[in-house]
């Protein structure tokens, strides 16, 4: 089975700095995922490799089988969204789109105008003209559109209001599931858009920290609530994310799945076991200390 | 996530709890198409595995049924089994509760049946 995307023992230097460190993991085609790290864990680092805008200092990346940098037939099927200056771009929304369209094997021109017309983008202004809101919503179309196999989203959304927003997740599930494709996003919205993810990998410092379903991923953590005593007791020898306490109320936030007779065990001991959302545990996961 | 949801219930069983009180109160129809999985995830704002998980139970149970290519429907007699299983489980989930909470009280059985006649009472008015 070939990958969507394989990375192994990939570093990246800038000069002296190490900004990855040994990052080992693979994407399978057709999931969406999401890239979650704090500033300047590396996350856009990452993306550029497999956008092939530059090379690793280390390690190897394969993008659908094969090395992407400098690969004509890689690079076609790899579409990288992200945040750049605008200032100078005097082409027109029309012109972006038939560019895309000239270059991208996928792309399909009906659909972006389908939402060119839900974002609400006037088709003969001047990309440099647009509001920030209004250039993230082209770009986030030409991603869309473009269909290729592996679509990465780097913080795509900035400068959206709410509702534009919503108008992103809602056509990136619905042409994702109608036309399925490797999807990576990254984002620090994580509480809104957690939902969108079938898996998640988290960076810190340059080092690929986890990689897990979405699904198990949350319900690995829980909080534990009651009396301080009690928590301790019950928590010893669980991993301790973070505690905070209230009188003589603690809560503890662990990482682990908890097995049926944890969980009877913590109700007759009339502790109070919470689900944590993906948001706490990520904030957790990278927190300094404790 | 959505904030309509109970804390300490799976996501997955309240997916599907969403799906079933529709059947149940006819908002969805035998024979009918019930909403695919990515109007859901759309919709509750619930991961895909998550609501995948919730659905294949209802699908598995023989509620709802999958036709190739076009979606999912809701089975013939879905309505009938559900309102069973309903049956069964409103003993132990309201029942018990409140048999118990009375004895606690002192509450008679003539006492719980003026009370439950009451609120029924007032409940057509």
């Amino acid at each position: 089975m070939t990958f969507a995307v394989e990375v192994k023992d990939v570093s990246l230097n800038y000069h002296e700095v190490a900004a990855l460190k040994n990052i080992s993991f693979t994407l399978e085609k057709g999931k969406i995922y999401g890239l979650l790290g704090r500033n300047g864990a590396g996350k856009t680092s990452l993306l550029s490799l497999l956008a092939s805008l530059r090379e690793q200092t280390g390690g190897t990346i394969r993008i659908l089988g094969d090395a992407p940098f400098e690969n004509p037939e890689v690079m076609q099927d790899v579409v990288f969204i992200y945040e750049k200056d605008n200032k100078d771009e005097s082409e027109k929304v029309i012109g972006m789109l038939k560019f895309a369209e000239r270059y991208r094997p996928h792309f399909n021109m009906d659909y972006a105008m389908d939402l060119v017309k839900g974002f609400n983008l006037p088709l003969n202004k001047a990309v440099k003209k647009l509001s920030k809101g209004q250039q993230s919503a082209l770009f986030v179309t030409i991603g869309l559109a473009s269909r290729c196999p592996l679509t990465i989203f780097d913080e795509a959304y900035l400068g959206m209001d709410a509702p534009t927003r919503e108008i992103f997740y809602k056509e990136l599930l619905e042409d994702q599931s109608n036309h399925p494709r490797t999807i990576i996003i990254s984002t620090h919205l994580v509480s809104e858009m957690d939902y969108l993810f079938d898996e998640v990998l988290i960076i810190d410092k340059g080092t690929l920290i986890l990689q897990e379903e979405n699904e198990t991923l949350i319900s690995r953590g829980a909080t534990i609530t009651g009396t301080a005593n009690e928590v301790d007791q019950f928590v010893k020898g669980l991993r301790k994310l973070n505690e905070q306490q209230l009188g003589n109320t603690k809560r503890v936030v662990i990482y682990g799945a908890l097995s049926k007779e944890q969980r009877n065990e913590a109700k007759e001991k009339g502790l109070e076991v919470g689900v944590i959302s993906l948001q706490d545990l990520f904030i957790h996961l990278t927190g300094e200390g404790m | 996530m959505s904030q309509l949801f109970d804390e300490n219930k799976p996501l997955f069983l309240q997916i599907r709890e969403k799906i079933e009180d529709q059947i149940v109160n006819d908002q969805l129809k035998e024979g009918e198409q019930a909403p695919s999985t990515t109007q859901l995830v759309n919709f509750y704002k619930i991961n895909h595995a998550t609501v995948s998980k919730g659905v294949n139970q209802l699908v598995d149970e023989g509620i709802l049924f999958k036709k190739r290519g076009i979606g999912m429907f809701v089975a013939e007699g879905a309505k009938e089994k559900l309102l069973e299983k309903r049956k069964n489980a409103f003993v132990n989930d309201f029942i018990v509760g409140l048999v118990q909470e009375a004895d606690k009280l002192g509450i008679s059985d003539e006492e719980i049946i003026e009370f439950i006649k009451k609120v029924k009472g007032s409940d057509s008015k």
